[in-house]
């Protein structure tokens, strides 16, 4: 049986394989955008430098995974290792699969960062994260770039309550590194039924801190910002600057109108989840997209008169569990900027019919607050603008539909 | 006949349906239609004026009819038409 060493390997590949130099791959990414660089060395050499924009895919997984990032097989994809040896291998493996432009860079990271090139020291996760976040790192999608972005991100649940409890935990569990929680309230044992943060045990503690006890059992990445007050209009910008994205999972009309306000003033994505019954809506108001807000939906509340009292309503306590974790999966995907958001979209869940729906949500350029010609320009009085006199009177846990 | 998506704060006026069928060259004959099968159901859906309430929505299909022709707007009976109120229950 016949055999070549590496060495001659290596030195047949030569022969086969187009190379550039660092100069030129240097001037290529100058000149076109379409070359695709994948570094494929292995994690811990990645971690002390990588080339701006390339993409890492590890020498071991690149035939696995390569058409995941690279379908087209006539697009440029030039090849680094360490030293230009590993990329040969690398780009004869590809060109066996069909990609028909393939180099390799002659000298590799080395001869770049001898060269003087610029080159980044990339963040990454430790060893825990990566065991931790593994399911996510490992789709395209997220990898460990997204993982970062997802521990970057601050989160501000108005609410934790039905919508929130599900939202907060799906949120700190993907590893999302800030989670605020605006709540004044206490645990009261019929929150029990779908406030699935809580416990029988926190019961009388305030929800923030019950919040905030079960997320640190979960998850020790993330930060826990526990505001224990009502949201006003005296506070809203206060609390709401200090995140990136919003989610509403609050129970009245006032709040409902005074989060959307301030987050159009702010143009920060608010993440709107509402539950009935047997029904919930979701949305994401996002005006610095160019979409609707709340105001473009419902542009006036329903009267008190038309409001029954909390115990007319009620809620399958499984409803706020769909609608609060849809809520997180779209503010995952907002943090990790993947796919389509629910914006200028509004998504019904019926449970009874066990029917999603989705429904087109115009933009109003009449609009009070995001239209053309803006006349609330400031939060204002909310339960002024409800028709409400004493906003605490009602209690709290009401699930209030628009008709009585 | 088309299709009227009912919401669960006005099932009550429906004997709980969650899905009606009403006749109807318009929205506003749709709801006419309805009134008449579901007496007190239009008050819930139109203000003094006969305009749709503000915080009331009605889509034919997936489209908000207020983009379309409003109550004018024409239904034919393939069509699926949605009644979507505010609803601010989130705890």
């Amino acid at each position: 049986m016949s055999y070549i060493t590496s060495d001659q390997l290596i030195a047949r590949l030569r022969r086969e394989i187009p190379e550039i130099d660092v100069h030129q791959l240097h001037d290529l990414l100058q000149k076109n955008p379409d070359l695709v660089l994948v570094d494929v060395r292995e994690t811990d050499e990645w971690a002390q430098g990588r080339i701006e924009g390339s993409l890492h895919i590890t020498r071991g997984f690149l035939e696995l995974q390569i058409e995941t990032y690279v379908p087209d097989r006539d697009r440029p994809v030039a090849l680094l290792c360490a030293g230009g040896v590993r990329s040969l291998l690398a780009a004869r493996d590809l060109q066996q699969m069909g990609y028909r432009r393939v180099v390799s860079v002659a000298g590799g990271f080395s001869a770049w960062k001898n060269a003087g090139y610029p080159f980044s020291t990339p963040r990454m996760l430790s060893e825990d994260q990566r065991h931790r976040y593994s399911r996510h790192t490992i789709m395209p999608e997220v990898g460990e770039e997204g993982q970062l972005k997802l521990l970057d991100a601050r989160v501000l649940l108005i609410g934790a309550g039905g919508l929130g409890s599900p939202a907060a935990i799906y949120l700190a569990a993907a590893g999302v590194g800030t989670i605020g929680i605006v709540d004044f309230d206490v645990v009261d044992t019929s929150n029990l039924q779908r406030q699935i943060i809580h416990r029988l045990e926190d019961v009388d503690t305030p929800k923030v801190e019950s919040a905030a006890r079960a997320i640190a059992q979960l998850n020790p990445d993330v930060k826990v910002v526990g505001h224990q007050t009502q949201i006003t209009s005296q506070n809203a910008f206060d609390i709401i600057s200090q995140y990136d994205i919003v989610i509403n999972g609050s129970d009245n009309f006032p709040t409902r109108y005074l989060v959307n306000d301030a987050c159009v003033l702010l143009g920060k994505p608010l993440v709107d989840g509402s539950i009935f019954r047997f029904e919930g809506q979701v949305t994401v108001y996002d005006t610095s997209r160019g979409g609707p807000c709340y105001r473009c939906l419902y542009p006036d509340p329903p009267p008190p008169g038309e409001v029954p009292s909390c115990a007319e309503g009620g809620v399958l306590g499984v409803l706020p569990g769909v609608i609060g974790s849809l809520q997180a999966a779209e503010a995952i995907k907002l943090i990790l900027g993947k796919g389509d958001p629910l914006v200028g979209r509004l998504l019904l869940y019926d449970a009874l019919d066990a029917e999603f729906r989705t429904l087109k949500v115009p933009k109003n350029h009449n609009c009070p607050v995001c239209g053309d010609h803006p006349t609330v320009t400031e939060l204002i009085d909310y339960q002024q603008f409800c028709g409400i006199p004493h906003p605490e009177a009602s209690g709290n846990g009401a699930h209030q539909p628009a008709f009585s | 006949m088309a299709t009227v998506r009912i919401p669960s704060p006005l099932r009550r006026y429906t004997n709980g349906q969650s899905k009606v069928q009403a006749q109807g060259g318009t929205i506003n004959e749709l709801i006419q239609n309805l009134e008449a099968q579901y007496p007190g159901i239009q008050s819930k859906l139109l203000d003094e004026n006969g305009n749709i309430k503000r915080y009331v929505n009605v889509f034919l299909n997936d489209e908000e009819i207020r983009t379309l022709q409003g109550g004018d707007t024409p239904v034919s009976d393939r069509d699926e038409v949605s009644i979507i109120p505010a609803m601010a229950g989130g705890r």
